[in-house]
């Protein structure tokens, strides 16, 4: 079976705005949103830039035993998927009776874990901690949450792949979809914004420490960049077959196309140009489409030096020097393992609204990034087809090919 | 404690924990069907009477527990 697999709703938590009306406007206006963090500062982190959203108040949507079992990962999922799902015209009835399935992406819960172990400290008594803790501690709290409160049917599994678990998570429903084993699935990616969970990660030094200009801080491809930010949210992605969007009459907002994927089997941290290149590569070969479709690249580029030199070289070697390339980590810092889920979002918001989003705080190329076309200006243009890449931590890479939806 | 102010103290952190209206916390109201517990909310019932009355029901202590006024029973008695 081979079957059109197109996306209809998109939902965003997002340090750039809450929603997609918020989002659109940033992406239009090359509006940062990193902040300088105290509380970062006071528990001795190198680099306090992150990307900030808040934790929603979910009481009037949730009942407290929905609640209790959400830490941030869930919380800000919850929010996105309530999005996606109003745009898919999607309810609950529905749901319940009509096979859905969830594949999620997250990476860690390290807030709750902390949060559950300072109760035990302080209690010395598990019984002491409570019922919700466990399901928060999970990794696949936003599985475990979003499945029940949704009453999803079909598969529902999490997807850990560090930097592309969202990416991935799109892919492989994409590839449920495609052979015929389930007609919808709710897909997306979530990362945690509090002090713990990106604190061993802040030790490898490898976070910029531009404090004096948050705005001015991440900085993909530029010469100038000292690192990435952290940063964090949601993004919800209801991808489903054509036939089932068109039967619904829900929008059909694009069409995935292509999905490649790889793994570098090299180094634990370090990017590798192969890896990247093979990701990239086979989603075009799945896509069956030239080189010269792609109209825009929205970059994984996180803004350090290896990563964002390799990337510029595998775009250089497979897409040429003319497509259009941004990195929206440049306004939103690195979402994580929610980042390959918003950044199809992103794309699919420039492409429906004829533009390119910039690259914010691009000024001076790199060796690497002369070679490529990096757009540091908003930029009218239309799109019909773009790829995004997403690469992370272990060598796994994703990349994914949306075109416009023509019948 | 006298029997009103465990009545109130209870009907305080009860109606707070489990998000019900303390009005309907009332002597002879069935207070599993009252609260809406079901088994992982009486981990947390736990929780809640540890932290606010100084001691843990065991599991037999909820078996014998109906009604509001055997809940209170209960705690005059674990507080004696």
């Amino acid at each position: 079976m081979n079957r059109r697999v197109v996306i209809t709703g998109i939902g965003l938590y997002s340090s750039i705005g809450v929603g997609k009306e918020a989002v659109l406007d940033s992406l239009r206006k090359g509006k940062s949103g990193i902040v300088y963090d105290k509380a970062r500062e006071e528990i001795g982190y190198r680099s306090c830039l992150t990307g900030m959203v808040e934790d929603p108040n979910l009481k009037p949507f949730l009942s407290r035993r929905q609640r209790l079992g959400m830490h941030q990962p869930a919380m800000f999922a919850y929010m996105s998927t309530m999005e996606a799902m109003e745009q898919a015209k999607l309810d609950v009835d529905f749901l319940e009776k009509n096979e859905t399935g969830i594949i999620f992406g997250n990476d860690s819960t390290a807030g709750a874990v902390i949060n559950t172990i300072d109760k035990l400290r302080e209690r010395g008594d598990t019984t002491l901690i409570g019922s919700g803790d466990i399901f928060q501690n999970m990794n696949c709290t936003v599985n475990m949450s979003l499945s029940t409160i949704y009453k999803l049917k079909g598969i529902n599994i999490t997807l850990s792949a560090a930097c592309a678990s969202g990416s991935h998570s799109i892919g492989m429903g994409y590839l449920l979809i495609k052979q015929g084993l389930q007609e919808r699935v709710v897909c997306g990616g979530a990362q945690e914004i509090n002090v713990y969970a990106m604190a061993s990660f802040d030790g490898l030094g490898a976070f910029s420490v531009g404090h004096d200009a948050p705005g001015k801080a991440s900085r993909p491809f530029d010469k100038d960049r000292d690192g990435l930010i952290p940063s964090g949210g949601a993004a919800t992605l209801i991808i489903e077959s054509l036939e089932s969007a068109e039967k619904r009459g829900a929008p059909i907002l694009g069409e995935i196309l292509g999905y490649g994927f790889s793994s570098n089997g090299d180094h634990i941290s370090n990017p590798n140009f192969d890896g990247q290149y093979r990701s990239l590569k086979m989603s075009l070969d799945q896509a069956n489409i030239a080189a010269e479709t792609i109209d825009y690249v929205n970059a994984h580029a996180t803004s350090t030096p290896v990563g964002d030199s390799m990337e510029a070289q595998a775009i250089h070697s497979i897409l040429g020097s003319d497509v259009p390339v941004s990195s929206t980590k440049s306004m939103t810092g690195h979402e994580c393992w929610m980042a390959g889920a918003s950044e199809v979002a992103y794309s699919l918001l420039m492409m429906q609204n004829d533009f390119v989003a910039p690259n914010i705080n691009f000024e001076n190329p790199d060796e690497d990034s002369q070679k490529i076309n990096v757009v540091p200006e908003y930029t009218e243009k239309k799109i019909d087809t773009f790829l995004s890449n997403s690469f992370g931590f272990g060598g796994t890479n994703s990349s994914l090919i949306v075109k416009k939806f023509v019948k | 404690m006298t029997r009103e102010e465990i009545i109130t103290t209870t009907k305080r952190f009860l109606s707070e924990e489990f998000e019900v209206n303390s009005e309907k916390i009332t002597a002879n109201n069935n207070l599993q069907k009252t609260l809406d517990l079901d088994s992982l909310d009486y981990v947390d019932l736990v929780v809640v009477i540890e932290e606010n009355l100084n001691f843990k029901p065991t599991s037999d202590d909820f078996k014998k527990i109906d009604t509001f006024n055997d809940f209170y029973d209960l705690v005059e008695r674990k507080l004696a």
